[in-house]
């Protein structure tokens, strides 16, 4: 059995599959890949079955060495993998690297944008809490990777490796990124103002990670009637916007909190919470309002 | 009911108090046990609504305009589980309790621990439950603290509005604090996770 030891943990490592959706009722949120479609790609490249848990690294900088031969895949924001043996060789991202007993795997900070996944061949033997190996940073389910870990790769799968040079991958912007927004629950709250400033845009603050992304900007101003008032905590989603009693808007990730206390504005579309995940600090967002859904 | 939307995928329905959203809760549990809502990936009750969170708009229009039309659960199914927490009653603002209730602090642990209480729903953090009177009696009603705190310890325990609860680790939190206890409120290696699960009646017992 193949077991990859860190030496190094990156900036922020941490075990990802699709989550655990179905507990908020608990007040556990649905946590898993920022990019779904990502860590899926990583796995169907290295062979693996797509929900198969795998690393999210945040700007790269991971350092594992392989006790037993294996495979890797790479997909998210474009990074430089080098593995070294005897000799180094560097591979990019979207194809399988073959990484030989004893070797070094060492990736590189992403060219564009800030998260990548990285996929094993027989994909990573975690420990499961209600259902998933993800790691949600804010209910402290399961923890980031950190040096001296040792993670187990499962076996090898039946099926042959596909025969792939590479896959196509986009290669995250970094100039003001657009994220369609659904108008409520609370954009009542706001003034006409403050609606029209999310469509301007805000500047992502270094202090942003898988439970929200902070944003900088002028701040929301609420209307003459909601002045003041206190919001009965009610549920949320990921790509809520949350206003904080200060006018801030915090965007929500996968490891937001069930609930929220203050009023959120809008609420980004499914289809673009991968470009979120993509957002590096300082680089700015701005939001788009599109139709909403038919609800009675 | 009032619909509102969260995103393309999910929505909230606000109702007129919270005794209407545990019986919409129970009425959709109810569908889904039933098969009727399989594009529902999530339904979150909390004081004044239910949000439901499903696979795409397409599962959410068909998922809300099922929920819009179903009656009311005439009662709200308890889990048939009892809970018994120790509090050691030291909390930070047991006095400004007693003083906002014009009673004193003993009366305010005298109800808290003679209240059979239920938990209403969970949420907010892993473990969390939000317990009100099982009589619907409310004796400790108070309003949250004015201001946040950024780090409520583990194990405190609280009242907000119509609720108690205790905060199964550390976290900001804007609850009343007038205890603390030593039981286990989250455990990922107990099945389930969490002590406190919707229904479940509750009563706090003083320890010292």
């Amino acid at each position: 059995m193949t077991s990859l030891h860190v030496l190094s943990p990156g900036t922020l490592t941490t075990v990802q599959d699709l989550g655990r959706a179905g507990h908020a009722g608990l007040g556990v949120a649905p946590s898993g890949a920022l990019d779904p479609a990502s860590l899926r790609l990583a796995n169907r490249i290295v062979g693996t079955h797509e929900e198969a848990p795998a690393l999210e690294l945040t700007f790269g900088g991971l350092v594992l060495s392989a006790d037993g031969p294996c495979v890797v895949a790479v997909t998210g924001a474009p990074v430089t993998l080098t593995v070294s043996n005897e000799d180094a060789r560097t591979y990019g991202c979207g194809s399988a690297v073959p990484v030989p007993n004893g070797a070094e795997l060492s990736i590189g900070p992403p060219s564009g944008g800030l998260r990548s996944w990285l996929a094993v061949r027989g994909g990573l033997d975690a420990p499961e809490v209600l259902g998933s190996a993800s790691t949600d940073l804010l209910a402290g389910i399961n923890a980031p990777l950190a040096e001296g870990d040792v993670l187990t790769v499962g076996p090898p799968p039946g099926e042959a490796l596909p025969s792939l040079d590479g896959a196509p991958l986009s290669v995250p912007s970094d100039d003001c990124l657009t994220l369609r927004v659904v108008l409520g629950p609370r954009h009542t709250w706001f003034t006409d103002d403050a609606l029209a400033s999310l469509r301007e845009p805000w500047t992502v603050d270094q202090r942003s990670n898988r439970v929200g992304i902070r944003l900088d900007g002028p701040a929301l101003e609420r209307d003459a009637e909601h002045d003041g008032r206190e919001l009965p905590s009610e549920g949320a989603v990921a790509g809520a916007v949350q206003v904080a009693s200060n006018g801030l808007p915090v965007l929500f990730l996968a490891d937001h909190p069930v609930t929220a206390g203050y009023p959120v504005v809008a609420c980004v579309v499914t289809e673009d919470l991968p470009l979120a995940a993509q957002a590096v600090p300082g680089q700015t967002v701005r939001f788009r309002p599109v139709e909403g859904p038919q609800l009675p | 009911m009032r619909w509102l939307p969260c995103g393309d995928a999910a929505a909230i329905v606000e109702l007129d108090d919270l005794a209407q959203v545990l019986r919409l809760h129970a009425a959709v549990e109810s569908a889904r046990s039933e098969g009727r809502l399989e594009g529902v990936v999530d339904v979150v009750p909390a004081a004044r609504t239910l949000l439901l969170r499903c696979t795409g708009r397409e599962a959410l229009e068909h998922g809300a305009a099922l929920v819009d039309a179903l009656h009311l659960a005439d009662d709200v199914p308890l889990s048939g589980q009892e809970v018994t927490i120790s509090v050691r009653y030291d909390g930070d603002d047991l006095d400004d309790v007693a003083e906002l209730l014009s009673v004193d602090a003993a009366e305010v642990v005298r109800r808290h621990t003679e209240t059979v209480w239920r938990v209403a729903f969970t949420g907010f953090a892993p473990g969390f439950g939000y317990l009100v009177s099982d009589d619907g009696s409310a004796p400790l009603e108070v309003a949250r603290r004015p201001e946040a705190r950024t780090t409520v310890p583990a194990g405190a325990v609280g009242l907000a509005g119509e609720f108690t609860g205790a905060y199964p680790r550390s976290s900001p939190g804007g609850w009343q604090l007038i205890g603390t206890t030593e039981t286990r409120l989250w455990d990922v290696d107990r099945d389930p996770p969490a002590l406190l699960t919707p229904g479940t009646r509750v009563r706090f017992e003083e320890v010292r």
